[in-house]
């Protein structure tokens, strides 16, 4: 059940879309930090969008900027030391960006939400999980502690926890770690959000765990028709779950491409290598292939295209000019200035 | 939870035995003889000497004495002074006393100590939490006796003969809690600045929690993140601390109790052990330590009911 009551003046209907609109939009956001070592440049350009009920998969080694993008839609992130100097982040149409304070925390939680990596840190050491769960329901739909209360036996029923009728009352460290990734999912769809972020929510679980939260996660984004941003760096993950995926690099988009396409054909060079470095059962005993050379320091950004040090593609150009986000086809653009060699599966 | 206080209770034992012992022995080590200055400036008659000198058992061994000390101490028979006078007698009161006074000064500190940490901690950079670790700073380099003294003047006497205000008595505690209030400050001086500094580090730690981002993303208000989910955490540490401080603030009773002449226990040990009465010395510090691990057991308690990963068998 959607509730009118919480929407306010300027903000968009639930469900109301806004013609040629995604769902979600972020366009050309920049974030940056003001260190004392400068500042750090963490997200320089990302564009990627999603409709209602698509997955999207974020994709990147680890600080590429993935989570901070998050962070920047979520509202979450601290200002100082981050600072937003461009870009926009627009829901059904509106920028998030230029709302106010009171109309953003409207959205915060309600209808953009997220879950976390590590669930057992996530949730709150000294309050109940039924308490957690419940506090949706008592802050923002101003529930009594009863009615609250059984909406968060029902949704630990919704994210299949045994028995969680009796494990209302327990605590976060009374569960196992799936179990308690199960609870902050539950308490991240308590409004039914339109867009659930997922920023690795399955990295500090074993292998069979992971994919049970995957499989959840799926099928809650089917019955509620919500937009699912999965952030992950793992490629296997990504493959049976996403509709599209959005490959970041040094803070910026190098690939957005369907997932079957991509997996078919990657535009990019650094989308090539994660590729060829996944184990393959067919090419067992090889020499796994390894992406050369070090992550880009955000602090000093390289010239040109920030791949260039690393990439078997580069020409002198590459070092000079920034690849803008060539579009190949109407789903697939890429930031690469020889993304047809790439393409072509030319030779490194 | 009983149990486990039970078991507490039984492991104090052994802690108010070591405890009480090694002051026995500091105390009766002392140079002089207890005896000898019952007299003053006196020689005393050597058979009275010798008689005296047996009733307390001077002549036995230490350990003897010690036997008969805690013997006594347990059917709750703290002995007499070498006047005769029974200890629990001279405790009459006096405990009472210093227990306002180390409350007041406790209260004092908690209510400073715990909002100046949150100012300093919300306003983390900024002029205030610079002003507050100053204000700290200051607070622990003046000695208490420096403070006493000059906070007994300026408040107890220059305020009073400038604008006939008489809100601080100087001495005694003849105006009730109103004569608690200068001393009680006093000696929570160091104790405040300390729970301003733990506060501040408690609540700037827990506030980069994980689970304080989640309640951010829950969409829940900046009041309600502080008031609710930071709150209960850091408070943790700051209970251990302010429970075992409540020790510390009674013993360190004696040179506020001297200076703005309150009759507390804090004086009585003063003067007990210059007058060499041993026996009351030993008695006061038992108590003192008894005190202290009661204290203490509270606190432990208090930290199951806050934290409930803690549980106990
Ligand atoms: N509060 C902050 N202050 C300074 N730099 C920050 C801050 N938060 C993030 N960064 C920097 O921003 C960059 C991007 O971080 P981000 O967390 O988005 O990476 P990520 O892609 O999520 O990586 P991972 O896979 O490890 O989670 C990192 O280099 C990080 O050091
Ligand atoms: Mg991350």
């Amino acid at each position: 059940m959607r509730n009118p009551s919480v929407e306010t003046q300027g903000l968009p209907a639930r469900g109301a879309h806004a013609a040629d609109e995604p769902l979600l939009a972020v366009d050309n956001l920049h974030v940056e930090f003001h260190t004392r070592q400068g500042v750090a440049h963490a997200v320089n350009g990302v564009s990627y969008s999603l409709n209602a009920g698509e997955t999207l998969a974020v994709l990147g080694e680890s600080g590429s900027g993935k989570s901070v993008t998050a962070q920047a839609i979520m509202g979450i992130l601290d200002m100082p030391p981050a600072r937003i100097p461009a870009g926009e982040i627009r829901f059904h149409g509106t920028d998030l960006l230029k709302l106010s304070d009171k109309d953003r925390s409207q959205i915060r939680g309600q209808r953009i939400a997220m879950v976390f990596q590590d669930a057992l840190s996530a949730l709150n050491p000294v309050f109940t999980v039924g308490w957690q769960i419940a506090e949706m329901f008592r802050v923002h739909r101003g529930m009594s502690r009863g009615d609250a209360r059984k909406k968060a036996v029902e949704l630990m029923d919704r994210v299949r926890i045994p028995g969680a009728k009796q494990r209302i009352d327990d605590y976060p460290h009374q569960f196992s770690g799936g179990m308690r990734q199960r609870i902050m999912i539950a308490m991240s769809i308590a409004l039914d959000p339109e867009v659930l972020i997922a920023d690795e929510p399955t990295t500090a679980l074993d292998v069979t765990v992971q994919a049970q939260i995957m499989e959840l996660l799926a099928e809650l984004r089917q019955e509620s028709n919500m937009g699912l941003i999965l952030i992950t760096h793992d490629l296997g993950v990504v493959a049976d779950v996403a509709d599209k995926i959005a490959v970041m690099y040094g803070g910026r988009i190098v690939e957005n491409a369907p997932v079957h396409d991509l997996y078919r054909n990657p535009g990019h060079p650094y989308t090539k290598g994660l590729l060829e470095s996944i184990p393959r059962v067919d090419l067992k005993g090889q020499e796994l292939y390894a992406i050369k050379g070090m992550p880009p320091n955000l602090l000093e950004m390289p010239s040109g295209c920030a791949f260039h040090p690393r990439c078997p593609y580069r020409r002198d150009e590459c070092a000079t000019a920034v690849p803008p986000l060539y579009s190949i086809s109407g789903t697939r653009s890429s930031a690469c200035h020889y993304w047809r060699e790439v393409f072509d599966g030319g030779s490194r | 939870m009983g149990r486990y206080a039970i078991r507490r209770l039984l492991q104090a034992i052994p802690v108010l035995v070591g405890t009480t012992f090694l002051i026995f022995v500091i105390v009766y080590a002392l140079p002089g003889d207890p005896i000898a200055a019952l007299g003053g400036d006196r020689r005393l008659d050597p058979a009275y000497v010798a008689v005296l000198r047996e009733q307390f058992h001077l002549n036995d061994p230490l350990l003897l004495r010690y036997w008969y000390y805690v013997r006594g101490v347990f059917s709750g028979d703290f002995g007499t002074t070498y006047r005769g006078v029974p200890v629990t007698q001279i405790f009459q009161g006096k405990f009472g006393v210093t227990f306002q006074l180390a409350m007041t000064a406790l209260i004092m500190e908690a209510v400073i100590g715990l909002g100046l940490g949150l100012l300093a901690a919300l306003r983390r950079g900024r002029w205030e939490d610079q002003a507050v670790l100053g204000f700290t700073l200051f607070l622990v380099s003046i000695p208490p006796l420096v403070m006493g003294f000059v906070l007994q003047l300026w408040l107890g006497v220059k305020l009073k003969l400038n604008t006939g205000l008489d809100i601080f008595p100087v001495a005694g505690n003849a105006e009730g809690l109103r004569s608690y209030l200068l001393p009680g400050f006093v000696l929570a001086c160091t104790s405040i600045a300390y729970l301003t500094r733990l506060t501040r580090t408690s609540l700037v730690e827990v506030l980069r929690a994980d689970y304080i981002r989640t309640a951010v993303a829950k969409g829940m208000s900046r009041r309600r993140v502080l008031g609710r989910h930071a709150l209960r955490n850091s408070l943790i540490p700051l209970i251990t601390y302010l429970g075992a401080d409540l020790g510390s603030l009674m013993g360190g009773a004696v040179i506020t109790e001297t200076i703005f002449n309150l009759p507390g226990i804090g004086q009585q040990l003063f003067n007990s052990v210059y007058l060499r009465e041993n026996t009351v010395v030993v008695g006061i510090v038992t108590v003192l330590v008894l005190v202290y691990i009661l204290a203490n057991l509270v606190v432990d308690m208090l930290y199951a009911v806050l934290d409930p990963r803690i549980r106990y068998e």
